[in-house]
């Protein structure tokens, strides 16, 4: 670990920023697997019927019964949540495996082959950042019609940019070391030496770049839905509850509000903080240049 | 004061100007393939239930009135060549020409962003400034985990909690809008505790991005041999600080301001939104949830424009602001 020592120049003397560092890694990890459990086990256990309605018990604040509350028709807001999340987490993997594989293809392919298609892809890289990515999300399912599939392709097909830029850098210094200077001079073709020399050095970049994705992905979906332009505002989704809550916040019932925006935040943080770690662990660039 | 390199700078404008050509001549060609591949039929969106019992001759004198017949890319010309001459069409959710909408409600959005933008550029200066001089300390680290806590948090989220507590709870601010109900004229005290909230919550969503990046670079900054120098000769921490490594911590955060043009917008989308405030980016979303294609193609096109004066401005600031850096090389 002393490479990120290294990385860390400052910190004050006598903390010990590895104790927290560790902590923070472990609380991110038991997090991640309590909601990956909770969205596989729950629904099998507590099936959800999205068009019940109890208005009996509506907006009934967080108590034994309802540990979360019930928010506007009586619909309670854990297990909501947790459906929520179900939908958010899917469709934000499924995107950011999308956006990932296209970024990887892209970014590949224009720092491998350079030249004329290296400017196209550039150009179109520009293109695609000069309109803000909720921008074209909310252009694409307007046209489309809101679903769970017109939002995965609209954050896919906005979201690979940032993985292409990254993808492309790393291709490009690659490009310049010896080992596949060797790989050229010992026959390889084009294709070899781009499936067997570059591709697997920038698939640690691409995967933890596909992995901070999701959380952004999330982000994505849930303000769609909040919009009324993503999930169908009956399904459970993070976004189109708090949109729902609309009504109750103003007469003074926070919980529909604020407990799906803690479905969207903590899992965000968790992940965060494994991609951190992990990005810490295995910097592929660091190990290079040691190599080197 | 030394002159500015106005030369140099009006040559990097040019040539981003130049460069800005193809970029939005593409983002409208995109729209137009985007439309032509969905299901959205412009003359249905027209008509509305007035088609259902509407003859084919009918349809088609209107989709040819429409200049919607042809492909996508005849389409896009006879659009691009009207936009160029002014003529953005006419908004179907909100029955105004599209130019008008935008002048009307450009001028709100602009005064939103710009007072957030402001407070999260000032607010996040400093409080990364005090949070890099002492790492690790109690103010630091709730700094930190509070700024990754608000960049996961959606900010129409934030929003809403805001007008919870604020309008609500506290009672001390209006929960949306432009004026009090019932008052038809915009008064400046009632516009500014209007603004308040709207313009806090997206400052504040705005806020992390730049606390984490001063917090960096001022912090590397104070290990390096100026401010070890500056220390040296005995100046005082003040000036240590602020004239030595924050004036070289800040160098990233103007990139940072040209590259958070978009994500401002993308949060007044959502802030607008919640707020009900009478912008361009609350009609963005209208327009969007009733198909407007000719509104939506506007906007997008007007927020593209504003990505990339953002990007120029960030360059030139750059430029001026480190003098290793030559405009001609940007």
């Amino acid at each position: 670990m002393t490479a990120s020592a290294a990385e860390q120049p400052w910190h004050a003397p006598g903390t010990t920023r590895r104790g927290t560092r560790t902590a923070r890694v472990v609380v991110s990890a038991v997090l991640v697997s309590a909601a990956a459990l909770a969205v596989l086990l729950v629904p099998p256990l507590f099936p959800l019927d999205q068009q019940a309605v109890d208005l009996t018990a509506k907006l009934s604040a967080p108590g034994a019964d309802h540990l979360f509350g019930t928010d506007e028709v009586g619909r309670d807001v854990l297990l909501r949540s947790v459906y929520g999340l179900r939908v958010s987490l899917l469709v934000g993997l499924v995107a950011a495996l999308v956006a990932s594989g296209i970024g990887l293809a892209v970014g590949c392919a224009a720092g491998a082959l350079g030249g004329r298609t290296d400017r196209v892809v550039m150009r179109l890289v520009d293109t695609f950042t000069a309109v803000p990515h909720l921008l074209m999300g909310i252009f694409i399912v307007a046209m489309f019609r809101p679903g769970v599939w017109p939002v995965v392709a609209s954050v896919g097909l906005t979201h690979w940019v940032s993985t292409a830029r990254i993808v492309r850098a790393e291709v490009l210094s690659l490009r310049a070391r010896p080992f596949v200077d060797a790989a050229i001079s010992g026959g390889a073709s084009r294709l070899r030496v781009a499936a067997r020399h570059l591709v697997p050095a920038v698939l640690p970049q691409a995967g933890l770049a596909a992995v901070l994705m999701v959380p952004h992905a999330i982000w994505h979906e849930s303000a769609l839905s909040f919009l009324g332009l993503g999930i169908p505002a009956h399904e459970a989704s993070l976004g189109t509850m708090i949109n729902g809550a609309r009504g109750s916040l103003v007469t003074g019932e926070w919980w529909p509000t604020l407990f799906p925006g803690l479905f969207i935040v903590i899992p965000t943080l968790a992940i965060a903080g494994l991609a951190g770690a992990w990005r810490e662990r295995i910097n592929p660039r660091r190990r290079s240049e040691l190599v080197l | 004061m030394t002159t500015l390199p106005w030369a140099a700078m009006a040559r990097l404008a040019g040539r981003r100007l130049l460069a800005a050509v193809p970029v939005l001549a593409l983002v409208t060609l995109g729209m137009f393939a985007v439309a032509a591949a969905s299901p959205f039929d412009p003359v249905r969106r027209y008509i509305g239930d007035g088609g259902v019992g509407a003859s084919q001759e009918t349809l088609d004198a209107l989709r040819e009135n429409l200049e919607a017949g042809g492909t996508f890319v005849e389409q896009w010309w006879a659009w691009l060549r009207s936009a160029v001459t002014g003529d953005l069409g006419q908004s179907l959710a909100l029955r105004q020409p599209v130019d008008q909408v935008i002048a009307e409600r450009l001028g709100w959005s602009a005064l939103l962003c710009a007072v957030a933008f402001v407070i999260a550029v000032l607010l996040g200066t400093t409080l990364g400034v005090f949070a890099a001089r002492r790492p690790g300390s109690t103010f630091d680290r709730v700094v930190t985990s509070l700024s990754y806590t608000l960049q996961a948090a959606p900010p129409f989220w934030l929003a809403l909690l805001a007008i919870w507590l604020f309008a609500l709870r506290l009672d001390v601010l209006p929960a949306g809008g432009l004026t009090d109900a019932g008052s038809d004229v915009v008064t400046p005290g009632a516009l500014l505790s209007h603004l308040v909230l709207p313009a806090g919550v997206l400052a504040v969503s705005q806020l992390p991005w730049f606390v984490l990046y001063v917090r960096q670079g001022v912090g590397d900054a104070l290990h390096e041999d100026p401010v070890r120098g500056a220390r040296a000769r005995g100046l005082s921490e003040r000036t240590v600080l602020v004239g030595h490594a924050l004036r070289s911590g800040l160098l990233p955060v103007l990139t940072l301001i040209g590259t958070r043009i978009p994500e401002l917008i993308t949060g007044a989308l959502l802030i607008e939104t919640v707020f009900s405030w009478p912008g361009i980016a609350s009609a963005t979303v209208r327009a969007a949830t009733a198909t407007d294609f000719p509104l939506l193609a506007a906007l997008t096109v007007l927020s593209a424009l504003a990505v990339l004066a953002g990007n120029l401005l960030a360059d030139l600031l750059y430029g001026l602001a480190d003098p290793r850096v030559d405009h001609d090389e940007m």
